[in-house]
């Protein structure tokens, strides 16, 4: 790699020398054409959410995972990357899982929204959730909520459930302690078990 | 076997998969605003002007601190361990991605639309953006490990031997930059009640945050609070307090508001660290009967030419002390850039060094015609050859018996290219892992309660190791109580003192300090009841004389008016840093497969041999374990922080440019622990966990993939190009 065989810290010839910091909160008014002016207004929406209506004001561009954890104190889905590529948002709309980074919580009303948190029956874990528990299928856990939430959909899904085909699968959601094998083995736990409960 | 080392499932694991566990940014405190970081589009110069104007103009925007207007920090020497720069205390930029700006607002969208419109004016400076192969303006580390140890050693006459020996190897291997990436990126609450300040922030040191903010502030320790029950991953990137930290701190207390500051991914790459390039230069010399004579390694890593402290990364410290070598020379030396400080990055020193190094013992085994693992054995320590001390314990010799009959490595033919499966070109590769063990000064308490739940208490965290589990384990041993009776609290400031969970000390400190409070707890009971504490037991809520007399608990509190009983112990390490050598141990094993037609690499298999004294949870081990093989992967195959040269700025500052291993990576791993208690070590016999399985993975599969190719990769990551037929 080129690394430039220059004295450090010369400087550019002809480089302005002039400081011009402004100060705080300079107490001026705003020019007209400022991007305030292109900003809307949040708007009052409906989110049916694990099963509740929650109603909230959202600006258009506020996501479904801000919109989770800013405004509603669902923080069980976690933000990793913001740009949809971690899975670590991972939630079910209509039961298909979506990244809620990549979702605007505008378009998501009229949905059937589940969150991490809406999956457990009371106190009765999801069998992925209770699998997940057995198999130690998690360190640090803050990549846990997206990976049970995509498992749970994979196996809605219907897909073979070998290990490969689950590796395929469930290798949209990062997860940074490397607990593969053992989600590989959590949710090939709960494929067996419902093939034998005749649950499919 | 007792509860400490049953494989009982997490405590926390409840918390974990329902989503009830709140990370940093997850608290709730009523009223907090967001704060977005503005960061440098140069590499080196002085911000002339940071235009705010438009961003202020933007609704909601509460503040914008800048290198103008920021409060003026108390103090802000550069340390070492406490990075107080940048703060916006000085104009100075020193790379591309360090912050100049803090914008607040209401919301968090206001917030980033308004960061996105701060601009800022620049002298740029010439700028050194990268560490290439020039090694002209290298330099000695001033603070080597924090001054104790020697950034040089020798021992015998490494280049007389080398030159006399009849097989030589000379050979160079680079490491490139990585990032931690942590899936729970950097993220700070501050929020200010008068002068006393509350903080939650995704650290691995409750302690040392609260530490570096009181200084940085000039307020009292006493008057900071730090909170962190669950930190989502750190791998050394949370083990430091970093600028962003103290930021939140000083934007809420211009705003007169709790503020949330959440780094974004691509800040991740900028703010917090991260694993410096390194050359390192090896060359060793050896009989033809394969007896090591001289080994000498010459390390150089990437240092910040900005005004941040010293991280000089440890690379020859394994080579010094790993094979018994009587002629040995080691050096360290620093090459400074415009980049951000580098850090503690998973097995620090280790896993860069250790690629190197057993990279070259594979060398020589193909020179000497030998099998790489009978290599090791012929050169084996048997102690410190460095230190010249005996070893606390050291069973790499069953770490290797005991994995390489696991993998079958024994039927390895000799020769690379010699395996095949159908075009697939097959390989099989081995490395040694190791990794001090440490161990800091630790408190713990512990309460009981006459309806015999127990509490434990550390100010210790938990990254991912299980450390609420384990405290819960050795404090249920300890007292006589079922697991499911202790409730382990940590994560705070307010409670008793704890080390950085890095370094792998966790267990080794904190744990020790339980069974101490576990120990003063018990005298304290005894002293109630009028008996010698030499002579009593606790069992189910018992108190058992010598005699066998069982007293209840209970009763015995009752007797004496009280609910509760609590004591506080600390745990100290003693002598035997003195007394002995410190290393846990392992090897690795890897089955690779090499596609020459398209360049695909995948590992096959593996087997992954570790003496780490004793296992405290079966089931959190092998986690740990696969996690470490794992994290060792994306080093072999994919990890590395591409720098533009012209401008300094990361070009695959995301997840989906900068490559971590997903699921279909990873195959089968086979984990095997030789399970010794060292107590020379420290009471518990335990060694630690959290960086050993990193070490030697990178060697291991590029030693795999010679043997797969016949081609010899020195450069990491190993990539498509390099085994393309
Ligand atoms: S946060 Fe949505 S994919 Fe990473
Ligand atoms: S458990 Fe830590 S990132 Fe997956």
């Amino acid at each position: 790699m080129a690394t430039f065989a220059l004295t450090r810290r010369a400087l550019i010839a002809g480089a302005a020398l002039v400081i011009a910091i402004p100060r705080l909160r300079a107490p001026r008014a705003a020019p007209a054409a400022t991007p305030a002016a292109a900003t809307p207004a949040p708007s009052l929406i409906s989110l049916q959410i694990n099963g509740h209506e929650r109603r909230l004001a959202v600006e258009p561009r506020t996501t479904l995972l801000d919109a989770l954890r800013e405004q509603l104190d669902l923080t069980g889905t976690k933000k990793g990357c913001d740009r949809g590529a971690c899975g670590a948002c991972t939630v079910h709309v209509d039961g298909r899982r979506v990244n809620a980074c990549l979702t605007l919580a505008m378009r998501v009303q009229g949905r059937a929204i589940t969150t991490i948190e809406g999956l457990a029956q009371g106190d009765d874990l999801h069998p992925v959730q209770a699998a997940f528990i057995r198999h130690d299928a998690f360190q640090c856990g803050y990549c846990t909520p997206g990976q049970i939430m995509s498992a749970a959909a994979f196996l809605a899904e219907g897909h073979d459930a070998d290990p490969a085909t689950i590796r395929e699968w469930m290798s949209g959601n990062i997860c940074r302690c490397g607990a593969y094998p053992h989600i590989v083995d959590a949710v090939r736990d709960v494929a067996i078990s419902r093939a034998a409960n005749g649950a499919g | 076997m007792g509860i400490i080392g049953a494989p009982i499932a997490r405590v926390d694991g409840r918390a974990k998969v329902t989503g009830r566990a709140r990370y940093a940014a997850e608290a709730a405190v009523p009223g907090a605003v967001h704060a977005v970081l503005v960061q440098s589009t140069i590499a080196a110069g002085v911000v002339l002007a940071v235009e705010t104007a438009a961003a202020e103009g933007m609704p909601g925007v509460l503040a914008i601190l800048t290198p103008q207007n920021a409060p003026r920090l108390a103090d802000v020497r550069p340390q070492a361990q406490l990075v107080p720069n940048p703060t916006l205390q000085d104009a100075t930029v020193a790379y591309n991605g360090q912050t100049i700006a803090v914008v607040v607002a209401e919301t968090l969208q206001q917030a980033e639309a308004a960061a996105a419109h701060v601009r800022a004016r620049y002298r740029a400076d010439e700028a050194i953006t990268e560490m290439g192969d020039d090694l002209a303006d290298a330099y000695v580390p001033k603070n080597f490990r924090n001054g104790m140890r020697k950034p040089d050693s020798a021992r015998g006459d490494a280049d007389a031997a080398f030159n006399a020996a009849p097989v030589q190897i000379s050979a160079t291997y680079t490491t490139p930059v990585e990032h931690h990436n942590p899936m729970e990126p950097h993220a700070t609450i501050a929020r200010w009640d008068g002068d006393r300040l509350t903080v939650w922030t995704a650290t691995q040191y409750v302690s040392g945050a609260r530490a570096t903010l009181a200084r940085l502030l000039g307020i009292d320790a006493g008057n900071v609070r730090v909170i962190c029950p669950f930190t989502g991953g750190g791998f050394g990137c949370k083990g430091t307090t970093w600028p962003p930290a103290v930021l939140a701190a000083m934007a809420a207390r211009s705003v007169n508001r709790p503020v949330k500051l959440v780094l974004d991914r691509r800040q991740m790459y900028t703010s917090n660290g991260f694993r410096p390039r390194t050359l390192q230069k090896l060359r060793l010399g050896a009989t033809p009967d394969g007896q090591i004579v001289s080994l000498r390694h010459d390390g150089f890593t990437q240092m910040s030419l900005g005004d941040f402290g010293e991280f000089a990364e440890p690379v020859g410290l394994a080579s010094e002390m790993l094979y018994a070598v009587p002629n040995a020379a080691v050096t360290h030396r620093l090459v400074a850039v415009n980049q951000g400080l580098p850090t503690y990055m998973r097995a620090p020193g280790e896993a860069s060094g250790s690629f190197a190094l057993e990279s070259a013992i594979d060398e020589m085994a193909a020179a000497l015609n030998m099998d790489p693992l009978d290599l090791r054995l012929r050169n084996y320590a048997e102690s410190d050859p460095h230190e010249n001390r005996p070893f606390s314990s050291k069973a790499l010799r069953e770490c290797y018996r005991a994995g390489a009959e696991a993998f079958g490595w024994a039927q390895r033919p000799l020769a690379p290219r010699c395996l095949r499966d159908g075009d697939v070109l097959v390989g099989w590769g081995m490395a040694t892992a190791l990794y001090p063990i440490n161990r800091s000064a630790a408190q713990a308490t512990l309460r009981m309660g006459a309806d015999g739940r127990v509490f434990v208490r550390s100010g210790t965290q938990e990254i991912g190791g299980g450390t609420y589990t384990t405290m819960a384990q050795v404090t249920a041993e300890a007292l006589g109580v079922p697991v499911g009776q202790v409730t382990a609290q940590l994560g705070d400031s307010a409670w008793p003192h704890a080390p950085v969970s890095g370094g792998s000390q966790t267990s080794a400190s904190v744990l020790n300090a339980v069974v101490a409070a576990a120990d003063a707890l018990r005298a304290r009971l005894a002293a109630l009841a009028g008996l010698d504490a030499r002579q009593v037991q606790l069992a189910a809520g018992t108190l058992v004389g010598p005699d066998g007399t069982r007293l209840r608990i209970d009763v015995l509190l009752a007797r004496h008016g009280l609910d509760t009983i609590e004591a506080t112990a600390e745990s100290v390490p003693g002598d035997e840093k003195q007394r002995f050598s410190l290393h846990s141990f392992g090897a690795h094993f890897v089955e690779v497969q090499v596609d020459p037609a398209i360049g695909r690499i995948r590992i096959a298999r593996h087997v992954g041999a570790f003496d780490t004294g004793r296992v405290l949870n079966a089931r959190t081990a092998r986690s740990q374990a696969i996690g470490g093989i794992i994290y060792g992967y994306g080093m072999a195959l994919l990890e590395k922080t591409e720098v533009d040269a012209e401008t300094g700025r990361y070009v695959n500052a995301n997840l989906s440019d900068y490559l971590v291993p997903v699921n279909a990576d990873v195959p089968d791993i086979v984990t095997i622990f030789v399970e010794k208690p060292d107590r020379n070590a420290n009471p518990l016999g335990v060694k630690g966990l959290g960086e050993l399985p990193t070490v030697g993975v990178a060697a291991a599969v590029a030693n795999a993939v010679y043997h797969a190719t016949g081609r010899r990769v020195r450069d990491l990551p190993i990539r498509v190009e390099d085994v393309l037929a």
